[in-house]
């Protein structure tokens, strides 16, 4: 552990090391990844409070049976909007803005590979999320059929107003945005590494994106692809999913899920990523079987593509795909059994210390295993006739985004923003946040398993009576789960403008730089890093594996 | 960043950008791709492309045997027809051949063009499900407030495993005037 941090270069060379430029047009043409970065998070923050108010909406209205508040197509538009926006305006923008930030951080390099392209991919994603929210306002009002965009439901005039072209315009930005973000990132981890450091040297977190950025590429054109053919359907008489020109609704969703498992762990591997960075800075050793982690996360990304099937048990399918379906699925517990196993092996014996973004990385280990075991109970294809499309499922994805996904964004923040703005957040309200989200997301989700299981299903604004108890209950933990983040967007602001006062070391956290490279940095980070590369890659990881 | 590093990011860029639009072009390729597997064997489903007109040929009729032909009538969303089946269900022996009469209604005072598909549960027996006349072959064309009787004459072939009782024969009618695959 030696990384030579080039004094030099931070502080002193002037003539090409100047800081931002000025004024608002400063983030609109900036090409800084820091930036861009900045900008992602910021954008993907405020679209958690958007989508997450949608959600207080579903669960207002699903406090009591009867609708009380809002009629059943706008709640349909709810229940849509609420996973488009929190899977294409939050969660994968947040993850590529702790791509920009860190990843160049982390593996020497001055910048992004095309930083150009890299700041049209930010305004992209805004282009698309704003033509997305767009639809809210037009007559007819939002896609209400589900975020899957399922024909022939989606075609009919009643669920998709005027919105249909509108969402699949969306769809085409974001797709763009998302791939021309994923090109970016692997060409600055092939091509802008510093030469110190090896494919097997790099931090976990940037393995998992390079997984990712692959898996991006493969299928966002394939969704792409489906909602034109939903598109050219609709108004130019084409007949992929029509029955009477020859076509099958089934098509779709095959098309769909080869799109939308992939896209799933497209959300799950860089919160590994995270999870691998954190817990091994706070139990103060190096993180357990790198190598094995790096195999898993491939591995996982492999069988994304073959296990699609398993959204679709009670489509219609001959047994033999069923059952192949089902086994497929269940390897996957393999790979990820063996990172749960990692992660806590890294913890066993640790000096641990439970700082915020330690306790939610705990917590994402805990939680997110509970949404893996009810992922292997629906992956049995019998079972599974039981817990379709009820509030099973809702559950299961929920414990595997929210808690899992979303608790680990907020550990990141809450691990890196004192390294990037030089200021210590405060750790009390930190906690508070913590504790608050941990018992009021399960208050939220585990009550919709026993929904599920008893029946209710998914996607609809009013209910059988006997679900009222359980109901109630997950939405009381749904307002102060929603109440609680707003202590984050607290934190975060004070961070921002000077935290606790007290001035961050470089290294932020104990040890921090044998972790690292990006520790090795002063606090704040300056606005330009790594201008000359490292000579040394000092992730302590290796050390493990070699 | 030198210009040698700035060359290998633009051609990696490139590259991965082909990548991208392969795996577009790939999207579209599982169309064909999934009318291929489905006509496997061991994929059990029922094609309506495939359900096509076979001669007419001599079984040894299974007077052992008896199945229950159901028969349902669906429009699709508001196809504006009145349509149904001169029975619903019928008792058949294997090998013997049956003819049942569809009527169909055209309630509009324009001419339509309408299709039938068809649709079998259980999915695996469509292959033994041999039609020799069917209005579902191809579209109906509907004089305004024309009403039609739709022959379907069919056969099931004694080969059918011993376990299947009952089958349910299932047509929609989709109104296809507006965007016809003949224009």
């Amino acid at each position: 552990m030696s990384a030579v941090v080039d004094e030099h270069d931070h502080h002193a060379d002037d003539h090409h090391d100047h800081g931002p430029a000025k004024g608002l047009l400063r983030w609109i043409t900036t090409t800084n990844h820091k930036d861009i970065g900045t900008m992602y998070l910021v954008f993907a923050l405020a679209m958690f409070f958007v989508g997450g108010a949608m959600a207080m909406v579903i669960r207002a209205e699903l406090f009591e049976p009867g609708l009380q508040f809002v009629d059943p197509a706008f709640f349909n538009s709810m229940t849509t909007m609420h996973a488009l926006v929190m899977v294409f305006g939050a969660v994968m923008p947040a993850f590529v803005g702790l791509a920009n930030w860190q990843i160049p951080l982390m593996i020497g390099a001055a910048d992004m590979a095309l930083p150009r392209m890299n700041n049209m991919s930010f305004w992209m994603l805004v282009a698309g999320v704003l033509l997305l929210a767009s639809t809210l306002f037009m007559e007819g009002g939002a896609p209400n059929g589900g975020w899957t965009l399922y024909p022939p439901l989606v075609l009919q005039p009643i669920t998709v107003g005027k919105a249909l072209p509108f969402a699949v315009f969306s769809v085409h930005l974001l797709g763009i945005s998302s791939i021309m973000g994923a090109i970016n990132i692997i060409a600055t981890i092939f091509n802008m590494r510093a030469p110190a450091m090896k494919m097997m040297d790099m931090p976990l977190f940037v393995w998992t994106w390079l997984i990712t950025a692959f898996l991006l590429i493969a299928v966002m054109p394939v969704f792409a692809g489906a909602v034109t053919m939903l598109l050219t359907d609709k108004f130019f008489h084409t007949s992929f999913f029509n029955a009477a020109g020859g076509g099958d609704p089934v098509l779709y969703q095959h098309i769909f899920w080869f799109f939308g498992h992939p896209e799933v762990y497209i959300m799950i591997l860089p919160t590994f990523g995270v999870a691998s960075t954190i817990i091994p800075v706070f139990a103060r050793k190096p993180l357990f079987g790198y190598a094995s982690m790096v195999w898993a996360t491939g591995s996982i990304a492999f069988l994304s593509f073959i296990v699609w099937a398993h959204h679709m048990f009670t489509v219609g399918m001959p047994i033999a795909g069923e059952l192949y379906f089902m086994y497929a699925t269940m390897i996957i517990a393999v790979p990820t059994g063996v990172k749960v196993f990692n992660w806590t092996a890294t913890m066993w014996k640790g000096a641990m210390t439970f700082e915020t973004p330690m306790l939610f990385s705990i917590a994402f280990v805990v939680l997110f295993t509970m949404g893996g075991f009810t992922g292997l109970m629906m992956s049995i294809a019998p079972a599974d006739f039981q817990y379709h499309d009820t509030y099973f499922i809702v559950a299961h994805f929920h414990y595997t985004l929210v808690p899992a996904s979303i608790f680990i964004l907020m550990a990141a923040g809450y691990f890196w923003l004192p390294k990037w703005t030089g200021h210590m957040y405060n750790e009390k309200i930190g906690q508070l946040h913590f504790w608050l989200s941990v018992i009021s997301v399960n208050i939220l989700f585990f009550p919709q398993h026993f929904l599920g299981l008893a029946g209710m299903p998914r996607r609809i604004p009013d209910y059988a009576i006997q679900f009222a108890d359980w109901n109630m209950i997950s939405s009381i933990g749904g307002f102060i789960f929603g109440a609680s983040q707003l202590l984050f967007l607290y934190i975060v602001i004070d961070t921002v403008r000077g935290g606790t006062g007290e001035k961050v070391s470089d290294e932020v956290w104990e040890d921090a730089g044998k972790h690292g490279l990006e520790w090795t940095l002063p606090s704040p980070v300056p606005y330009h890093t790594w201008t000359t590369p490292p000579t040394s890659a000092p992730t302590e990881h290796v050390l493990d594996s070699h | 960043m030198s210009d040698n590093v700035s060359k290998k990011n633009i051609k990696l860029a490139r590259t991965l950008l082909l990548v991208a639009v392969a795996m577009f072009g790939f999207g579209y390729a599982l169309v064909p791709i999934y009318d291929v597997l489905c006509e496997w064997k061991w994929i059990e489903r029922d094609r309506p492309d495939d359900i096509k007109k076979v001669p007419e040929v001599a079984y040894k009729v299974d007077l052992n045997r008896e199945i229950t032909v159901e028969f349902m009538t669906t429009l699709n969303e508001s196809t504006p027809m009145e349509f149904h089946a001169e029975k619903k269900q019928l008792k058949v022996h294997p090998g013997e051949y049956y003819t049942v009469n569809f009527y169909a209604t055209n309630k509009t005072d324009k001419d339509m063009l309408a299709r039938a598909i068809a649709s079998f549960s259980p999915a695996v027996i469509s292959s033994y499900f041999e039609k020799t006349e069917c209005f579902c072959f191809s579209e109906q064309t509907f004089k305004a407030r024309e009403a039609k009787t739709l022959p379907m004459r069919f056969v099931i072939n004694p080969e059918i495993p011993e376990q299947y009782k009952t089958i349910t024969l299932s047509y929609t009618f989709f109104d296809n005037t507006e965007k016809s695959v003949k224009k």
